[in-house]
């Protein structure tokens, strides 16, 4: 059997696989009944007719003919990883990772590294202009954010203001 | 009379320095995302709702309106000039503005658009004046079946209007329903699927969400796909003045435009996109002047109307949320979270509680829409410099700006590792076509869907047929059947999904 419609074949799965997750995860809680519902019974009705809706759209994915097959198409891998890293990165620069004794750097260093890892995502790279785009993206945040909005943020690293 | 009481309150509160500079700021940047394309009003409040902690509710909840119909007014100079949208809402301006900009003729077509949503936005303003009052007494009537009711009726609304597949529509809102039940049951204290990790007791940070899916998704997704060519026609915005022709063709359209948006704007789950689609279908079904230029040529009307219904949308969708609690889009759920923050629980009682913050901000809407015909008319040659700035040093800092307002919510490093999921999560959203709008309204509606159908079946001792024996239950429960029915009607379907097409 052909699918007809890539993707539409794969959401319909990943709705069935959550859905059937979620229900199976509200049958640990004490489901009740209409009148005194516990709070196992909502999530339940939500997961079980979530996955049968995926099934529905998987089947009609595989029935209702497309013109172009509908294809999911190549993955941007390189963005993908570049922003979340960069994301991630700027977690640790801000608040350390206690597990390993890595310290704190603190906003402006996050800043220079979430710049710098994000802008690996585009198609041009050139480490001057990037350079001076964290640069600007540091002055403009310190003064909004800490200056004027008075954000709670660990500014510096954690070893140099102690 | 009471409205003018009422409004004179709200001036009196708009009127403060401190207000008239938030909404400045609010209207400054709404313009300023509506032109750039690849970010939204949605990635935008969530990315600023964490900096209006320390305001008063006011000023913020001033400053998030104004981003939200600003970027109407943004969205459509990128559109006229750049043929992007700069905004999802200007999808079907490019149709006949940029060719209209390609013709020499984009000045008039900037203040056709800019004009007709001047009017709009203060045609639907009064509206939202005029509707409130009586709407909020009819809100006093609701009992959770009500509630319960018209969530359903909004969630349905939602799905209609999504663009693309129905099902996959329902399924998102499922999606964001059961997303929103993590964390601690209100009535149990049972802290559902949080598997064991204390932040997610609290529940999963609709910012965290928003951002992830709205914010990080789409930068992804843009970047996957090659620079397009793009032609900007910055030179050739010469005078802006339209002519007497020009007003006499835009000026009815700007009028029903108006009308529509205002409409399509109180219905849940409409909003300013689908006003726009629907303002444009009903020009191009009127019949041609002799003499016009045919739509898709560069018919003036073709701007006028979408632009007015867009923008007349964008404030009547403020109705449902103010008078009954219940967000009709995904922007609207973005301010129940911003007045949560602040302790105000939307709802009919806001009027009565808050009187200056309800009025305040419905006058400060007026003075925003004069705010913004400056910013995008006499002014628009700062617009169009932003428009040559390259996407490569935009989008590190809209990651930027992401990223510190995730943190600055909890200042918790937990809601910056949530986001890189929910990144990794949008991104797949948008590579399997499945609309991610639906979801976040699920999100917000699914811990109160589930409180008033609770209380619902506990008042009829687990009998569901209250829903359908209470009048007003029933009546909205019918108007949902209705618009289901509708869309799943095969000639109204096919028409659906043409007016997507052009998406």
């Amino acid at each position: 059997m052909n699918i007809k419609s890539q993707k539409d074949f794969f959401s319909g799965l990943l709705f069935t696989a959550v859905g059937l997750t979620f229900a199976w995860g509200a049958t640990k809680y004490n489901m009740g009944t209409a009148a005194r519902m516990g709070p196992g019974y909502f999530p339940m009705l939500l997961g079980v007719g979530m996955a049968i809706l995926g099934g529905v759209i998987t089947f009609n994915a595989l029935v209702v003919h497309t013109q172009d097959g509908d294809k999911v198409g190549g993955w941007a891998w390189r963005p993908l990883f570049f922003i979340i890293s960069a994301n991630v990165l700027f977690g640790v620069m801000l608040g350390g990772l206690p597990s390993i004794k890595f310290p704190a750097f603190g906003l402006i260093v996050g800043i220079y590294v979430l710049t710098f890892v994000a802008s690996l995502a585009g198609q041009e790279f050139k480490f001057k202009e990037v350079a001076v785009l964290a640069t600007i993206l540091a002055v403009i945040s310190y003064l909004a954010f800490i200056l004027l909005l008075k954000l709670q943020f660990p500014v510096w690293p954690t070893f140099i203001t102690g | 009379m009471d409205l003018i009481t009422n409004l004179s309150l709200g001036f009196g509160v708009a009127f403060t320095p401190i207000n008239l500079m938030y909404a400045f700021i609010g209207c400054l940047l709404g313009t300023l995302i509506g032109v750039l394309p690849g970010i939204g009003p949605l990635a935008t409040i969530a990315m600023l709702l964490p900096a209006t902690y320390a305001l008063p509710p006011v000023s913020a909840l001033i400053m998030l309106a104004g981003i939200y119909y600003g970027a109407q007014y943004g969205g459509s100079t990128t559109a006229i000039l750049v043929n992007l949208p700069g905004e999802s809402s200007s999808v079907v301006t490019i149709i006949d503005g940029y060719q209209m900009a390609r013709k020499g003729r984009a000045g008039p077509a900037l203040a056709a658009a800019g004009l007709g949503s001047f009017f709009a936005g203060c045609v639907g303003t009064l509206v939202l004046a005029g509707f409130a009052v009586p709407l909020t007494e009819v809100a006093f009537k609701f009992g959770p079946a009500e509630y319960f009711s018209l969530m359903i009726l909004g969630l349905i609304g939602a799905v209609v209007l999504a663009s693309g597949s129905l099902l996959k529509a329902v399924g998102m809102i499922l999606l964001g329903l059961l997303l929103g039940l993590v964390g601690t049951d209100v009535n149990s204290g049972v802290a559902r699927y949080s598997l064991d990790i204390p932040e997610l007791t609290d529940g999963i940070g609709f910012i965290v969400i928003g951002m992830g899916v709205f914010g990080y998704g789409e930068i992804i997704s843009n970047l996957g796909k090659h620079e397009s060519e793009r032609k900007v026609f910055t030179a050739e915005v010469k005078g802006l003045f339209p002519t007497g022709e020009d007003f006499k063709r835009m000026v009815p359209a700007i009028l029903r435009g108006t009308a529509l948006g205002s409409m399509l704007g109180i219905l849940p789950g409409g909003g300013a996109v689908m006003a726009a689609f629907a303002a444009y279908t009903i020009e191009k079904k009127t019949k041609l002047q002799p003499g016009e230029v045919p739509f898709g040529k560069g018919n003036i009307r073709g701007v006028a109307a979408p632009e007015s219904a867009n923008n007349a949308a964008s404030q009547t969708s403020f109705i449902p949320l103010l008078t009954l609690g219940i967000p009709p889009n995904a922007v609207m759920a973005l301010m129940v979270g911003a007045m949560t923050i602040h302790n105000i629980q939307p709802g009919p009682q806001v009027m009565t509680s808050n009187p200056e913050l309800f009025w305040g901000l419905i006058a400060s809407m007026w003075i925003g829409n004069a705010m913004l015909i400056i910013l995008n008319l006499p002014l628009i040659g700062m617009w169009i410099k932003l428009l040559s700035v390259p996407y490569r040093w935009l989008f590190p800092a809209i990651v930027l700006f992401c990223a510190i307002g995730v943190y600055s919510t909890n200042n918790n490093t937990f809601d910056i590792w949530m986001v890189a999921i929910f990144g990794v999560v949008g991104y797949t959203f948008i590579k399997l076509g499945m609309e991610p709008a639906p979801l976040l309204l699920g999100f917000i509606l699914g811990p109160m869907m589930e409180e008033n159908l609770r209380r619902a079946l506990l008042l009829s001792r687990g009998d569901w047929s209250v829903f359908v024996t209470r009048g007003l239950s029933a009546s909205l429960l019918a108007m949902a059947a209705l618009l289901l029915l509708i869309v799943l009607l095969p000639s109204i379907k096919k028409k659906r999904e043409e007016a997507f097409v052009e998406d």
